[in-house]
């Protein structure tokens, strides 16, 4: 079967531009904007930031090695959040886990072990992870 | 009151947001072609490193103290300053970008008893939300609101902000701040006004309005009102212009002759310079920046950028497209073969507020004449009917090699993060 596709020009640069000719569509008035992804994902357009995502201590979250995670550095951090953390010189991927007195990063596969979070290390929440984005394999 | 909201050291905490290790430690960044310093951290500030010292003389320096060292990268910096710069205007009323790491704040009409809680705010959510730290300055003028940022800068237990407003404590800071640092006064007048004993921005108070007046003339007398609590300086508030426009594409294929390129950039910077007169606006920096392909493993890799900054603000499609393909020129390296191209216009003001310099060397006039018979005859006859042909000058290769990956701007540079 063949399937046909439009060609794109998505890497031309288009020479020429505002052409104006024939009859005003009459629906003109009435067009919405096409759906934007940037628009669902992005709540904060000035505080949103992209990683990708190397390892799979997160796996059991359904991040794996290759995804890219969208991070919004306005939100503050909580209990369950899944942060990207500066811990000790690294980034680091991982769950915030806060009880009573003590601050752990949970990893989401059982190889790995949860990190406790003390006064030596220096750690900061980089920033908290709203979406993944994943190519499915195979397409 | 006015606020004035300053970066710290704005390129170095550009490229510290993505490389937290850095905290604490020497960095610096280099103009174009590494020649010299441009933007310290503090620590390089402590052990002597100088603005504007040039950078072979560093090396014993670099190597001493294990100094970070990072090429200009405008494409992360003027991201980051559009950041700030979004973040700043959904916190208060109004805003004026002064430059790629200054805004204005107009805070007039809100309650004098906030002020200090919202400095203290815009500072904090400012470094959560872009990792940028900022020093907020609030008084009653906008030059006193700049200095009150530089004591912001000064004396870390500010916590981000200082709101200056009791006449005694204004006195006592002008007491101690050095006339030649006052927004306004300049090299040759703080030269003249020490020659005179006038050290302090106090001391400048007290001279008599008219003496002020007969040495330094209205902008003199201006910066004297302003330290002494009277507004002079107009709040600008930006209307709907852009603060930069940016024009890129991706070629349809690798081009490595600089004449190729050339001519992309050329018609780029046309475009450009089209919507810079559609909005009556004129830029002073140009910035040309170029990739190679990422996705060809196989090949050389390489981005390059450069800022270059007219004598003059401009809007002239003759000049810009001078300027950017001369910079290209300089740019463009072999072995690389480049995948996209652009063109940022920067710095960009009122057409209208433009000073004209005595010994401009551009008949402007005469440009803006040729302009808009440019525009004119583009409109009529469908676009780029006239455009300009690309001139060539020799230029001398670029140095980058300390070029920072671009995070927010290309998929392939954006943080890799273990999980």
């Amino acid at each position: 079967m063949d399937i046909l596709t439009p060609k794109t020009h998505k890497d031309k640069v288009p020479l020429v531009e505002g052409i104006r000719a024939g009859f005003p569509s009459p629906a003109e008035d009435y067009v919405e904007p096409t759906l934007d992804l940037n628009r669902y994902v992005i709540k904060n357009p000035a505080s949103t930031f992209y990683a990708r995502i190397t390892g799979d201590s997160m796996v059991g979250d359904d991040i794996h090695d290759g995804d890219i995670v969208v991070i919004d550095k306005s939100l503050e951090p909580g209990d369950g959040n899944i942060a990207v953390c500066f811990i000790d010189g690294e980034f680091t991927l991982k769950r915030i886990k806060v009880e009573k007195e003590r601050l752990l990063l949970m990893p989401a596969n059982p190889k790995f072990k949860p990190i406790e979070i003390t006064e030596e290390n220096h750690f900061v929440v980089w920033g908290i992870v709203t979406y993944i984005i994943k190519e499915l394999k195979g397409t | 009151m006015y606020g004035l909201a300053d970066c710290n050291n704005f390129f170095v905490s550009c490229e510290r947001v993505f490389r937290p290790d850095l905290n604490g430690r020497p960095v610096i960044i280099l103009s174009n072609n590494d020649g010299c310093v441009i933007s310290r951290s503090n620590e390089a500030k402590r052990i002597g490193i100088k603005m504007g010292q040039p950078f072979y003389q560093l090396k014993q320096t670099i190597r001493r103290y294990d100094v970070t060292v990072f090429s200009s990268n405008y494409i992360l910096y003027g991201d980051m300053s559009k950041r700030v710069q979004m973040t700043l205007q959904s916190l208060v009323p109004a805003t004026e970008v002064y430059s790629i790491d200054e805004s204005f704040l107009d805070l007039r009409g809100i309650e004098l008893s906030k002020l200090d809680d919202l400095g203290h705010h815009v500072s904090y959510v400012v470094q959560r939300n872009t990792g940028i730290p900022i020093s907020v300055g609030i008084a009653p003028t906008k030059t006193l609101a700049k200095i009150a940022s530089k004591l912001c800068k000064q004396y870390p237990k500010l916590k981000g902000s200082c709101y200056m407003h009791r006449s005694e404590d204004i006195e006592k800071v002008l007491k101690k701040f050095p006339i030649e640092d006052v927004w306004g006064i300049g090299r040759r007048f703080s030269a003249m006004l020490q020659s005179r004993s006038i050290r302090t921005a106090y001391d400048f108070t007290q001279m008599p309005m008219s003496l002020v007046q007969s040495l330094m003339h209205v902008g003199g007398v201006k910066t004297w009102r302003e330290l002494r609590g009277e507004p002079c300086v107009e709040f600008e508030e930006q209307g709907r212009d852009k603060q930069q426009i940016t024009v890129s594409r991706s070629f349809s294929k690798e081009l490595s002759d600089v004449r190729d390129i050339q001519q992309q950039v050329a018609l780029f910077t046309s475009m450009a310079a089209e919507k810079l007169r559609k909005q009556g606006s004129v830029c002073h920096d140009v910035i040309v920046f170029m990739f190679t392909n990422r996705h060809r493993e196989d090949k050389p890799q390489q981005f390059v950028n450069r800022l270059v900054r007219l004598p003059v603000s401009t809007d002239s499609t003759l000049e810009l497209v001078n300027v950017a393909t001369r910079t290209t020129e300089e740019l463009v390296q072999a072995p690389y073969e480049y995948k996209k191209a652009g063109v940022i216009l920067s710095d960009i003001t009122p057409k209208s507020a433009v000073q004209t310099v005595l010994f401009d060397e551009v008949d402007h006039e005469k440009q803006d004449r040729l302009m808009r018979a440019m525009d004119a005859i583009n409109k009529k006859q469908g676009a780029r009917s006239v455009v300009v042909a690309s001139a060539g000058f020799d230029g001398v290769k670029m140095n980058r090699e300390h070029l920072s990956p671009n995070y927010t701007s290309e998929w392939g540079d954006i943080l890799v993060v273990k999980g």
